[in-house]
């Protein structure tokens, strides 16, 4: 047991302290933060420079608008566009827009700016916004629509779900959203981490055997015992890798936003942008974002969490058990392996494809069964898991899915401990076959 | 006292037998040379001892005790395919594989240095393995196998691949270590190392044991009873006809074979009675490679 701590550690500390653990784990929260801290900034500072434009109105939309618009001030000329253009070559103004005449049956409408520098896209879609209102506005008066009747027309439709049985927990319109994205996000990841810590034990068992350093190492501890503490330290750098992760991007978002001056103020800021407030604008979106916060405060995080950790845990043993022997059996040549890792990541990519199904028909027969059969359920389960999958399932899953992981385990030491003394012999399946009914 | 018995001990790989009934015993305290060709199942039988395989039949005893989980720490064992982690530094890596033995980290830390100051590389522990040469990283798995004490030390073609500044490092290691008390193994097919370096030997060919014991009395047993003579004058043919052969006829010298039912005084007292002058009287005693070809009927190489 001692001598598996310590491989346990060493798999553990050699690989927490390279530097390409480091590089990965410290620097891509980092720059995911500085990107998005960046684009939020540009977002809500947009441009800074105040920007005079004239506009000719030709077509009467200029009567009820506001004259100054973030960072662009607007002023109703009656001077031909000639005089305004001379204006511009002095420099007195930034640009010009023409309004052409409005017919009330046109369904497309072209203003002209007339400037030899382009405007920002946020300078754009603010005089967009401002000429689609008023055009509509034309048009309502034109066509001699009520405008109290107009608001009533537009109607919210969702689909309201009852329990037929009787349970505790009330299903609202977007419980199945909720639970899609949250199930999609977390089983793309699990899909993704087992396949690259799977990858690193590979490589581990390949690298001890191709360096000829693995004689030594089992003249002192068996071969279940190296293979079982490099899966296991492995699996503890992935755990510790997410640990950082969480903790870095929690406390780099709240510097990144209290540094911009995004705090409390930057919100309502962020919420007097443009285009912020026309997507909150409708009132239902803000009626939206309390029903997601509802749901996910309904999800019963209790069980669900544990059991992300499980099926992580899991299959991460499982998929590394089976990349460890692969890796024992591949020759000092790694990509002659490939009809073997091909078999070894086929019910991986399985797994994968059919869980993005199952994001969006979790209850599918298909779905149900892939989250059961436990090659397939580490992906799987974790993504019906938010939508409330019968518990004798999930029991059944975690059932198999514990055994097929001993099993397995078994099943790759024994093919590990006979690869690894092998040398100078192609693995073909038919060796492996034998492999496993070795003596000693 | 035995340090290491084997006791019928059975091998079989899919398609051959590896180690053929083998019995075996290694006296405590000596340097016992490991010998045969390559194939011979050397390699097959130090895997079995040092616990990485699992003998098919017989028993294998480590200073009396049947083989068992505590076994490893007693034995110290440099394969003949060896390797370190590249990327480890030289001093982690000690004391990682000084711990897989058993030492606590106060215990190894503490041989590290000493080993590492008496072949003086106390420089080397905070570099990286890969930054060493190739004679420079046989140090250190040579500390790696002597690290823990062992009572046993196996030896798998040790001086294979180092230059003669090092062989003879190492050489002088394992003397003084057997000195101390150590026993140890030394396999190898390069016969003419085993004479310099071991007290007793075990001759095998494949998977079987041909020839067991003390050098000079393997030697002694297996002498052709043959003779080398420097003389002056002429050899007179006539002695030679009936009783004695010319194995090998140089000028002024000759090796003889002596037939059976003659010795050599008959040899000595013919040439003395035929006015022969003696120079030098020598019997010649086989190289192990004679010996072992002798046996087996074909070469080892």
């Amino acid at each position: 047991m001692s001598n598996i701590n310590l491989i346990i550690g060493r798999e553990y500390w050699t690989r927490v302290k390279s530097k390409m653990f480091l590089l990965t784990t410290f620097l891509a929260p980092i720059a995911l933060v500085v990107v998005y801290g960046i684009l939020g900034y540009l977002m809500t500072r947009g441009s800074d420079q105040i920007k005079n434009i004239s506009i000719i109105d030709n077509a009467g939309l200029t009567e009820n608008i506001n004259l100054e618009k973030n960072n662009l001030k607007f002023s109703i000329e009656t001077k031909g566009l000639d005089a305004l253009l001379a204006d511009y070559t002095n420099g007195n103004i930034d640009g010009v827009i023409e309004l052409p005449p409005l017919d009330s049956s046109t369904s497309k409408y072209d203003i002209i700016y007339h400037s030899d520098e382009a405007l920002a896209i946020d300078e754009m879609v603010s005089i967009e916004r401002l000429f689609s209102r008023e055009v509509r506005n034309f048009k309502i008066k034109a066509f001699g629509i009520d405008q109290e009747r107009l608001g009533q027309i537009d109607t919210d439709i969702s689909i309201d779900p009852k329990n037929v049985k009787e349970t505790e927990k009330e299903i609202s319109s977007i419980t199945s959203t909720v639970s899609s994205v949250l199930g999609g996000a977390v089983g793309t990841l699990l899909f993704f981490v087992i396949l690259i810590f799977g990858s690193q034990v590979m490589r581990g068992v390949n690298e001890e055997k191709i360096n000829r350093i693995v004689e030594v190492l089992i003249s002192s501890v068996k071969p279940f015992e190296l293979m079982l503490g490099k899966v296991v330290g492995i699996g503890l750098v992935g755990l510790t890798q997410f640990a950082i992760w969480a903790v870095l991007i929690a406390v780099i978002s709240i510097g990144a936003f209290s540094f911009l001056g995004l705090g409390t103020s930057g919100m309502e800021e962020l919420a007097n942008n443009e285009v912020a407030q026309e997507m909150m604008a409708d009132e239902g979106m803000k009626v939206q974002a309390q029903n997601i916060m509802n749901e996910l405060g309904k999800i019963n995080w209790g069980l669900i969490i544990p059991l992300y950790f499980f099926y992580f845990i899991a299959g991460h043993m499982l998929y590394a058990s089976l990349f460890a022997a692969v890796g024992a059996a591949a020759g000092d040549d790694i990509n002659e392996a490939q009809s073997l890792t091909t078999v070894v990541m086929l019910p991986l990519m399985a797994a994968f494809y059919v869980g993005i199904a199952a994001v969006s028909a979790p209850n599918s027969s298909v779905s149900v069964w892939a989250s059961i059969i436990p090659i397939t359920s580490p992906v799987v389960m974790p993504i019906r898991l938010a939508n409330n999958p019968p518990l004798w399932e999930i029991g059944l899953s975690v059932l198999l899915c514990l055994l097929t992981v001993l099993f397995l385990i078994w099943l790759a030491a024994r093919i590990y401990r006979v690869g690894i003394l092998m040398y100078g012999k192609k693995a073909s399946f038919k060796e492996l076959g034998k492999w496993v009914f070795y003596k000693g | 006292m035995n340090v290491l018995s084997l006791r019928n001990v059975v091998k079989r790989y899919s398609n051959h037998v590896a180690v053929n009934n083998v019995s075996l015993d290694v006296p405590k305290g000596k340097i016992f040379g490991l010998l045969g060709p390559n194939g011979a199942g050397k390699t097959s039988m130090i895997r079995m001892i040092t616990s990485i395989t699992r003998a098919d039949e017989g028993e294998i005893f480590i200073d009396g005790e049947k083989l068992n989980v505590n076994s490893p720490q007693v034995i110290g064992y440099l394969p003949e395919e060896r390797g370190l982690y590249k990327k480890m530094k030289v001093g982690e890596q000690l004391l990682y594989l000084a711990r897989l033995k058993g030492l606590s980290p106060r215990e190894a830390r503490t041989k590290l240095n000493g080993w590492l100051e008496k072949f003086e590389i106390t420089s080397w522990w905070d570099k990286k393995v890969e930054e060493l040469s190739k004679g420079m990283q046989q140090k250190v798995q040579f500390i790696a196998t002597v690290v823990h004490d062992p009572k046993l030390m196996i030896l798998d073609e040790p001086f294979s691949g180092l230059d003669p500044i090092n062989t003879n490092l190492i050489k002088d290691e394992i003397h003084e270590l057997n000195q101390k008390g150590t026993s140890i193994i030394f396999s190898t097919h390069r016969m003419e190392q085993v004479e310099q370096i071991c007290e007793e030997i075990a001759l095998i060919n494949q998977g079987e044991i041909i020839l067991q014991g003390n050098v000079e009395e393997i030697k002694a047993q297996n002498k052709p009873n043959r003779f080398k003579i420097a003389f002056d004058g002429n050899m007179p043919l006539d002695l030679l006809a009936d009783s004695f052969s010319i194995v090998e006829d140089n000028d002024q010298s000759l090796t003889i074979q002596i037939q059976e039912g003659h010795n050599s005084n008959d040899l000595i007292k013919g040439l003395i009675d035929r006015g022969i002058v003696i120079k030098s009287y020598q019997e010649v005693l086989p190289t192990l490679n004679e010996i072992f070809i002798n046996k087996v009927g074909h070469s080892n190489e």
